[in-house]
């Protein structure tokens, strides 16, 4: 980036909450249903039907707000956003304007150099999600009214963010809160986290902002930011050619990886926002507020703290594990069967998340319980295998979600512990080997590696390698 | 000819079967294929008779609801299941309701039989029905005048003999204008009191549903039962509902407040002097008569229409031929399926208003025009308070005029607005009011009163009326 100029960034982002129904009417909120079969007259926006407002919204908005130190506001108003589509059954959708239920907050992101920056919320506020316009075929456009009413919280930043790296932090940490209050599952490319960014730039040292273009239709994180960096650049060049910015609505053409205008006249849109009579406002006492920030779960920071002071673990660790609420809901699943925090870590990090990033698919999904992984670190710890063998057996796990012990008992993989066995064993590799026995006893320590495979191979693998390793030095230097 | 002349006449009659339901139902349906020319009913069901044999046989085995065999009339903006709902407009001329509105559900449940539905200017805007995409409804009192608006054709069933009640719905005295002018009872409830839900929204925050009755008892025994919270509808209010039947006799002389400004400048002579002589006669039977003040009256209109059309260029929004309803045929592109189909089928005093209303609600207007106008609002709420700190019930002519001539105000639209000048301040603050009829004029046409209360006090009002209509008619 020119380093005449800086970025200003602010990001509007859509939070489908999880309520099992729609915010007005009783309907189901599930995902995937044939279209138009969630739907009732009054999101179908018959005549005559009114708006009931689901509660479990208002305190989705509630917890939202106090996990990002927000103020939440007593009184809530709704209010009619007038446009017309054929995907919004009413002519209007109800949203709140004037007064939203929370504003005034913040959340914290670490960028690369370790630095922590605090960046603005300036509101939230509760709405109604419209239906899906499919353009099919032809000349038709056929509508999908089953995501109508579904229940939004609108979150939308202060133009704090300087760069694409400080708007995919945001936006990460985001996810992480609404991931760990439970009010929104975060899944960019099911929509149901929805993010448009406002971009300008201005010279550095300036203060007035600059004329900002939106961003629409950004489907995941990599997106957010590259559609950023590439408007960044975009901007600057305009400028520094002699052009101007011109405020108006972008898409990101992920294919060519560029923005283009939709050139309508978006932007002169009139909504004609007023407060919709059919809803009375709704005052949020001191006591509910207080109710719900009982009901607050553990968040992302206090979690990262504990998994840090109290499993001992690197703060590495911790971070990678409390990324998301799932692994770290998984990680600590685990350790219902071992007290080996480390090993623990190692294995979710490690061959667990290998397979997660290879497959593409969140933990909530990945075949092996928590509780199995759980086990077979036990089973390493109590000497009934090595971790050798462990990386057998994990395979096997991942063919049948099965105990670890019954794995290692169909398949014969109990390590060979006795010392006798032991013993016949290595005997027969320093016979076999009076070469590499030589080297040993003439110094060359480190041929004991060999011998010691010998041995494994010898007891296919079985054997307990450190009490090979007692027994071979033992038998050679007898041999002295 | 009817053997009764309220409902518990009616019921007895049926319970010791010297009247068939039977019977009583098919009468009305012949009176309403005699009166046909009167354009009241914009459906009628056949199943009305059916609706008789069954509730006939409850009677009999005593399992009978509240309102077994009242034979009922419904404005069509309210939702009946499976029925047309078509608002009198060409919008909605094929539309058919697939769910009950909580009112109509409340009727049926206390098995009321619903026979038709009753034609109402488009949308229910209008002061004469005869903004109807199914044509002008004929007063009955006089067959070339209009029996007003907006629920047109439900007064003109009532009073025509064409049921027992009628539901309409009254956003600025779309029940008691009509009612005025047919020359019977119609009670607009309290904002609130009657579920909306099922009700084609016109101005939310003023719409309330209410009966149309020949007498006072029926009109407070169908409140008892529409009434009420109802989880459908959040600006319902959950207040214990009177025996407002029972109750309705008054026991004690009640302050009768006046307001000046209600007998002003433009109130027809006649009318003016037939309210005098009701106001004589209740202070010779004793009641207190005060004069008071509603200041702010001369803005009623004013504001009334800067706010009802905003709310109702944005409940009107819905109506876009892309998912129910009229559309185009074969538009060129989006823009012109919504302007064709919305141009072609909505009528022009609906047009009007949705201008009207966009225009007080666009961006540098707002302030000046909806923002105002909501403060002026709370005015109106204040003045009705403090009025009724000092009285009981509020005394008022209902309209300025009796019933006009068909199309005579259809060119003058403001000359229409002013006709509410009486009967919108009850929807702006929220309050209820009813029309009695108290008299006619000397060409024979009706004369209206109203009497308004405070906020959920139709009991007060049903108990003056029943008075009124006992002693002084």
């Amino acid at each position: 980036m020119n380093s005449k100029y800086e970025a200003v960034i602010g990001l509007e982002v859509h939070a489908q909450l999880l309520t099992n129904t729609k915010i007005f009417c009783g309907c189901s909120t599930k995902f995937g249903n044939n279209p138009n079969s969630n739907v009732c007259p009054v999101c179908l926006g018959h005549p005559g039907v009114l708006p009931v407002l689901n509660k479990k919204v208002v305190e989705f908005s509630i917890l939202f707000g106090l996990a990002t130190d927000c103020v939440i506001n007593e009184k809530n108003v709704f209010a009619r956003k007038n446009y017309f589509y054929p995907d919004l059954p009413k002519g209007y959708q109800i949203s709140q304007f004037e007064l939203p239920i929370v504003e005034h907050g913040h959340l914290d992101i670490t960028l690369k150099d370790g630095t922590v920056k605090r960046l603005g919320i300036t509101r939230a506020h509760m709405e109604e999600d419209a239906g899906k316009s499919i353009h099919s075929q032809g000349d038709e456009t056929l509508v999908d009214v089953n995501r109508c009413g579904v229940p939004l919280l609108e979150i939308v930043s202060e133009p704090d963010m300087r760069s694409a790296e400080e708007a995919y932090l945001y936006l990460t940490k985001l996810k992480q809160i609404v991931q760990y209050l439970g009010i929104c599952d975060g899944n960019m490319e099911e929509g149901s986290l929805r993010c448009d960014a406002n971009v300008s730039i201005r010279p550095v040292g300036q203060e007035k902002l600059g004329t900002r273009a939106e961003i629409k239709n950004l489907n995941s994180f990599n997106n957010v930011a590259k559609s950023i960096e590439f408007e960044i650049e975009r901007q600057i060049e305009l400028v520094e050619d002699g052009g101007e910015v011109v405020q108006e609505t972008l898409l990101w053409n992920a294919d060519k990886n560029e923005t283009y205008s939709m050139r309508g006249k978006e932007d002169s849109h009139d909504y004609r926002y007023f407060p919709d009579p059919d809803l009375i406002p709704i005052h949020i006492s001191e006591e509910w507020k207080n109710e719900i920030a009982e009901t607050m779960p553990e968040l992302p920071k206090a979690r990262f703290e504990r998994f840090v002071n109290d499993f001992k673990l690197p703060e590495y660790d911790a971070g990678v594990l409390t990324a998301t609420k799932n692994l770290a809901d998984y990680y600590e699943e685990v350790l219902k069967e071992t007290d080996d925090y480390k090993s623990a870590s190692n294995w979710v990090m490690g061959d667990v998340s290998k397979i997660l990033n290879e497959e593409k698919i969140d933990v909530s999904k990945f075949p092996i319980s928590p509780v199995n992984i759980g086990k077979l670190i036990a089973l390493i710890n109590n000497n009934t295998i090595s971790s050798k063998i462990a990386k057998d057996v994990f395979p096997e796990m991942m063919k049948e979600d099965k105990d670890p012990a019954v794995i290692v008992k169909e398949k014969n993989l109990v390590q060979i512990t006795d010392t006798s066995a032991i013993d016949d064993a290595v005997t027969k590799v320093v016979d076999a080997n009076p070469g590499q026995v030589a080297q040993f006893l003439e110094g060359k320590e480190k041929v004991i590696g060999f011998l010691v495979g010998q041995v494994m191979k010898e007891t296919k693998g079985k054997a307990n390698p450190q009490m090979v390793n007692d027994a071979l030095k033992n038998k050679m230097n007898e041999m002295k | 000819m009817l053997t009764y002349s309220n409902y518990s006449e009616k019921i007895s009659q049926l319970k010791n079967k010297k009247l068939s339901l039977q019977e009583n139902v098919q009468y009305f349906l012949n009176q309403i294929k005699t009166k046909e020319h009167l354009n009241a009913f914009n459906f009628v069901f056949d199943d009305a008779i059916e609706q008789a044999n069954t509730i006939s046989k409850k009677i009999e085995d005593g399992t009978a609801g509240k309102l077994a065999g009242m034979v009922v009339a419904i404005k069509d903006v309210l939702a009946i299941k499976d029925k047309p709902l078509t608002c009198s407009s060409k919008i909605l001329k094929d539309f058919v309701s697939i769910y009950n509105a909580t009112a109509v559900k409340k009727l049926i449940d206390e098995d009321a039989i619903i026979i038709g539905k009753t034609n109402c200017d488009e949308f229910a805007m209008g002061s004469s029905n005869e903004n109807s995409a199914f044509g002008a409804v004929l007063n009955p009192v006089d067959e070339e005048r209009v029996p007003g608006g907006s629920s047109g054709g439900s007064a003109a069933v009532v009073a025509a003999g064409l049921c027992d009640v009628s539901l309409g719905t009254d956003t600025g005295g779309s029940i008691r204008q009509p009612a005025a002018l047919c020359g019977i009872y119609g009670l607009k409830p309290t904002y609130g009191r009657v579920s909306r839900y099922g009700l084609t929204a016109f101005a939310s925050s003023f719409d309330s549903i209410g009966p149309f009755s020949n007498n006072v008892e029926d009109a407070a025994l169908v409140m008892e039962v529409i009434a009420g919270y109802d989880k459908n509808d959040s600006t319902s209010v959950n207040k214990g509902i009177p025996g407002y039947l029972e109750n309705i006799a008054l026991d004690k002389k009640l302050k009768i407040g006046v307001p000046k400004e209600f007998f002003a400048e433009g109130l027809d002579p006649e009318i003016k002097e037939s309210i005098e002589t009701q106001i004589e006669k209740l202070k010779s039977d004793g009641f207190e008569i005060v004069n008071i003040d509603l200041p702010h009256t001369q803005y009623s209109i004013a504001t009334y229409y800067i706010l009802t059309t905003a709310e109702a260029s944005s409940n009107l929004a819905r109506y876009d031929g892309a998912r129910y309803g009229t559309r185009k045929e074969n538009p060129k592109d989006l823009i012109d399926m919504y302007t064709s189909s919305r141009s072609e089928n909505f009528g022009d005093e609906v047009k009007r208003r949705i201008m009207l209303g966009t225009y007080v609600l666009s961006a540098g207007y707002y302030d000046a025009y909806y923002k105002k106008a909501q403060k002026v609002r709370r005015l109106f709420k204040n003045d009705f308070d403090k009025a009724f700190e000092l009285v009981d019930i509020i005394l008022t002519p209902t309209v300025p005029a009796t019933a006009f001539k068909l199309a005579e105000k259809m060119n003058d639209p403001l000359a229409m607005y002013l006709g509410d000048i009486y009967t919108t301040s009850a929807n702006l603050a929220g309050i209820p009011g009813i029309n009695i009829p108290v008299g006619k004029n000397s060409s024979g046409l009706p004369i209206g009163m109203q009497l308004m209360s405070a906020q959920f006090n139709e009991e007060t009002l049903f108990q003056m009326s029943y008075y009124i209509q006992k002693k002084l008619l």
